[in-house]
Parts: C-alpha cells; structure tokens; sequence
C-alpha cells in the first residue's frame, strides 16, 4: 500500500499515478454502491442496455421507420417513445462521469493503449473492435451485461445471472490458450 | 414499514428520477475505475490465473450487496417484490454469456468497463466500446430471425432458494462460503502464477472472512419475512384502507367498469368450486385462494394498469386474501363490496323462477339455493351498465403507478 512518494512538484504540476484499490476494498466499495442502487431504486447496475438505447436513438434520427417496424426496437424508440427516457441510459452517462473523474483524481488520465508485449498498437484497437462488437453481440442475446445481469443479478440469486456468470467465465477460459500471444 | 425502494417517479418527477441513476452511476463508474477496471492488461491477467482482480471485486461485490440486501428485506426495510431480479431465460442466457466470453478475453473489456476506459482516454477502451455499440446494432437487426431461441428456456423471476428448495438466509450463507473459497483458490494462483509478492496479501484481509460470515449470521437467523408477517409490517399504513372500505368495490361500480372496454379488470372468483359452479359473476374466473397467493408473483409482472377484484360469498375470505396479497406488493386489488351474496340480494329479484334465500347460512356461505349449476347463465350474472345507471356509487378503484425495479438490459 507504499504509494510513491513523489511530490506533486517534481512532476511539474502532472497528477501523481496513484496505485489501484486493494481488490477486496474495491469489491466492498462496489458492494455497497449495488446495493444503494437496489435499495433507493429498485433496479441493479446497468450498462449494455443504455448503450442499446443511444444506438436505437441514432437509428431513430435517420431510419424512423425502420425503427417503428422492428419488433426488438420499438419499446426502445418506436413511436413517440424517447430512447432518453430511460434509467440506464443515465447511469451510463453517470459511469462516464464517475470513471473520467476517479481517472483525473488518481493521475490514471492520459492518453494510452493497454496491450500485451508481442502484438502492435494497431493490432490490439483492431481486437479490441472486434471483441467489442462480439461482447456487444453477446449481452444483447444474455439480455445483459456483466453489471446488469452478473452483478445485479448475482446480488438478487437470479438463476439465469448465475448460469450466466459462469457461461462468461467458461467462455473466456476456453478461450484464454489460444489467443494467449494477445495478452502475455 | 418497506420505505425502500422509494416512489423515484412521484417524488422527482419523470425525468427528475433520472438524477439518481446519473449519481450512482458516478459511483459505479468510480469505483470501477479505482479497482483498476480501465486497464484491459490486468483485466484479461484474470485468465491467465496472473492477477484475479476481476473475479474478487466481482464476487466480493456480489457477495456484499447480497448480504445487505437481505438483511435489509429481513428487518422490512427494503421490499424484495419491488427489487428487480433478472428474470431466467436459461438457454439465451447461457449462450450470451459464452460469446461475451469470447469477446471478453479478445477485447480485454466487458460493457461497463470499456466506458470507464474510454472516459480515461485509454483508446483500447474506446475502440472496444464502439465495437460494443456496433455488435449491439446488429444484434437488433438480427434478433428478429431467431426470436424463439431468444426467448428460450424461460423461467421468469426465479432465484437459486427457489430452485434449490432452501431458505433465502442458506443460500445466502452458502453463497458466503462459496466466494471464500473463491478468494482462497485466487490468491492460491496470484502466488504461485502470477509470482505476487507478499505485500499483495495485507493481513488485514483475513479480518475480512470472519466479518461476512458474522454479517451472515442474522439474515440466516432472522429469515425472509412470510406474507402473514409481511401483512403484519404493512399493517399500519394498509389497515386503513380496510377500515374506510376504499378497497370495497360496489356491484354498480364493477358492473360499470367491466363494460367499460379501456378499463382492466379481472375478477377472481375465490369460493369453493362447487359454489362457482351454481353461480357466478360473469366472466369471473375460478381459482383457489392458495393458488391465487401462488400467482401473486406472476400477476405483478404479467399485469400493469390492472385492476383484479376479488370476489366471496362475502367479505370475510377476500378481506383476508386482500391482505396477503397486498404483502405480496400486488398492486391495486379490490374486493367485491358484500360478495356474491349482495350480488344476489340486490339483481336476483328479476330471477325466474325466483331463487330462495337460505336464511340459515353461517359466515362465507352462499345463501342462495340454486337447483341448477348454470354457472354464468344466469341473466342476472352479467348486467348491461345501463342496468345500474341509475345506482349511485362512491368510484373506489384507482390504479396505483408502477414503483420499484423495471429492469434496464432488457
């Protein structure tokens, strides 16, 4: 827990990179924020699903009727409805807020690609495209993310959200071998 | 009792509920980025048994909402009907979560924590979260081709004490148990995989066992509150609407509502078969109190801006009903004024032949005798609303906004 001690002068007024939380401190942190969210709200954590809604609401401004005909999208955008009015799409914006600051506070704001040491800068933003838009793919189809379906619904002792954090887990260890040149 | 979850739309306003998701969200986004979940290198360590932060912040926050959770539906502080739980769909949902594992250790990220990247300026991150929004769109151009398999396997609100038989307080205890296990197999692997120094593995930590366990112990003492203590908690602020009757709908009322087709309503005929099947209100369906209670689960999901009215002999078995069913957070159930009986007492006159009124009947009895089981036949079973236009009524039903958990993945 030593942080550097390195004052903010001799970085010549840059943020110090301050170490990460202990992972059972951040895991209580993040415990307690789950819960105040089910507590005060009723609903879990959320991330996927506001970020559905901002692509309905852009395929809204362009293909309204497309929109009003598809059976998936329309309780998203169909209609009149505002793809805004919606909890999670907030709390998405709110996690954009809350990393950005956490990130300018603790020094960890700048400017970086994390990847491991055998693959280009260029190869890792393509892999991390592509295992985006599977990712993306894949919580759509599990109606949920890790936060809201493995967390919340983890917390609640949802059957599915079980079943589902271990497909997660399973997927991603059968995987780990073979792209190992990725990450080590 | 049940304060929480509080009424966000009444007490902020539509959109002014939103600036409490946008708080947490803060948080969440926070606490996310000071757990390290903005870097994918020590994100995909996890797999490689390196570093296996992931898996102890996540069980570790589940494991902490979890108790806080039902420790606070155990005192009644917080109402679990109202709590949004994931509901199953077993075989989508195992399938999703295999591809997002695929995607995970390509991409480094999940969802949330390509948006805590993105917002740090990692440009991984941000590649990765457009990537996300891109797989999100063509899974909604696609899901129409396969929406049976979409929808498979679905189980509604289920949760593992309902699957496993157990009390909520063992499942929660062995949930405990199982996430210490967890962390002991993960730091197992930090040292002798991932080489972590011992500096990683303060002695504070193990404090930590203890205190969940300790943490555990009520909600397994105190249990899940039943319905008839649930009632007991609500009783206060609930009672009242018995007692000034609001919750007693007249046979004029329901009469007019029923005809009236943008209303809702679904009459639950509570009596024993044999009663319904001599007679009952049109349109009323059957069903047992205990299967009814069984229901109340279902009806709060299936039904919203509905009314159900339930309906006796008389009042003394709905009333009950009512009050068990309102500990089961279903919203806006009425109960048929005088039952059956004054159903009978007030439309019956017009019978013919006319019907003999049992004087002798006790409390919860039909005291009607009917020679014939003509179930709704009956003319007087079903009443046009210009038949009762010229009975006043104190209107009584109202239908009660949604509050709670909706559900945002979905």
């Amino acid at each position: 827990m030593a942080a550097p001690a390195i004052s903010r002068k001799a970085t010549r007024g840059k943020r110090v990179e301050r170490p990460y939380l202990h992972p059972y401190v951040a895991a209580s942190l993040l415990g307690v924020v789950l819960f105040l969210a089910f507590l005060i709200t009723g609903n879990g954590l959320g991330a996927s699903g506001g970020l559905n809604r901002l692509v309905v609401m852009v395929q809204d401004w362009f293909v309204p009727q497309h929109v009003n005909t598809t059976a998936y999208l329309i309780p998203m955008a169909g209609g009149e409805t505002n793809p805004l009015d919606n909890w999670v799409v907030w709390m998405v914006f709110g996690t954009l807020i809350g990393g950005a600051l956490s990130g300018f506070f603790n020094g960890r704001l700048k400017v970086e690609i994390n990847r491991g040491a055998h693959i280009s800068p260029r190869t890792r933003l393509l892999v991390a495209f592509v295992g985006g838009a599977i990712m993306g793919y894949g919580a759509r189809l599990a109606r949920g993310c890790t936060s809201g379906q493995a967390l919340s619904g983890g917390a609640v002792l949802s059957v599915g959200s079980w079943a589902f954090m271990l497909a997660v887990f399973i997927g991603a260890y059968a995987l780990a071998y073979f792209v190992r040149k990725l990450w080590n | 009792m049940n304060p929480f979850p509080l009424p966000l739309e009444s007490l902020l306003g539509q959109w002014g509920q939103y600036i409490v998701y946008l708080v947490i969200g803060v948080a969440f986004g926070a606490v996310l980025e000071m757990a390290g979940f903005g870097k994918s290198t020590k994100l995909a360590a996890q797999f490689y048994f390196k570093e296996m932060t992931v898996i102890k912040v996540m069980f570790g926050a589940i494991v902490v909402a979890m108790l806080l959770i039902f420790m606070a539906t155990g005192v009644g502080l917080l109402d679990f009907n109202l709590v949004w739980v994931n509901p199953t769909y077993l075989w989508s949902g195992i399938v999703g979560g295999l591809i997002m594992g695929v995607g995970f250790i390509l991409g480094g990220f999940c969802p949330g924590t390509s948006l805590v990247a993105a917002a740090t300026l990692k440009l991984d991150g941000v590649l990765f979260a457009l990537g996300v929004l891109f797989g999100i769109f063509v899974f909604g151009e696609t899901v129409g081709s396969f929406e049976a398999f979409y929808n498979s396997g679905y189980l509604g609100r289920f949760t593992l004490p309902e699957l496993f038989g157990l009390e909520t307080g063992t499942v929660v205890l062995l949930v405990v148990l199982m996430a210490l296990g967890v962390f002991a197999f993960a730091e197992y692997m930090e040292r002798y995989v991932g080489k972590m120094p011992a500096r990683a593995f303060p002695r504070w930590r193990m404090a930590l066992a203890p205190v969940l366990l300790i943490v555990a112990l009520p909600t397994v003492t105190i249990g899940q509150p039943t319905l008839a203590a649930r009632w007991e908690q609500i009783a206060p602020q609930k009672a009242a609407l018995l007692a000034e009757r609001q919750v007693y709908v007249s046979a004029a009322e329901l009469i007019s509502v029923t005809t009236d087709p943008r209303a809702r309503i679904i009459l639950f005929d509570v009596r024993s078969e044999a009663d319904y099947n001599l007679f009952h209100i049109r349109d009323a369906r059957h069903i047992a109190p205990e299967a009814l209670l069984g229901q109340a689960k279902q009806l709060r999901q299936d039904y919203t801006n509905t009314a159900f009215v339930l309906i006796g002999n008389d009042e003394v078995l709905p009333t009950e009903l009512w009050k068990l069913l309102t500990a089961a957070s279903l919203p806006n159930v009425y109960i048929l004024e005088g039952g059956v009986n004054a159903w009978l007492d007030q439309f019956a006159a017009q019978a013919d032949p006319p019907l003999a009124r049992r004087e002798d009947a006790k409390p919860g009895e039909l005291a009607y005798r009917f020679t014939a089981a003509l179930g709704e036949r009956y003319p007087f079973a079903g009443l046009h609303k210009d038949a009762v236009a010229n009975i006043p009524f104190e209107p009584k039903i109202k239908l009660a906004g949604k509050r709670g958990g909706s559900g945002g993945c979905g």
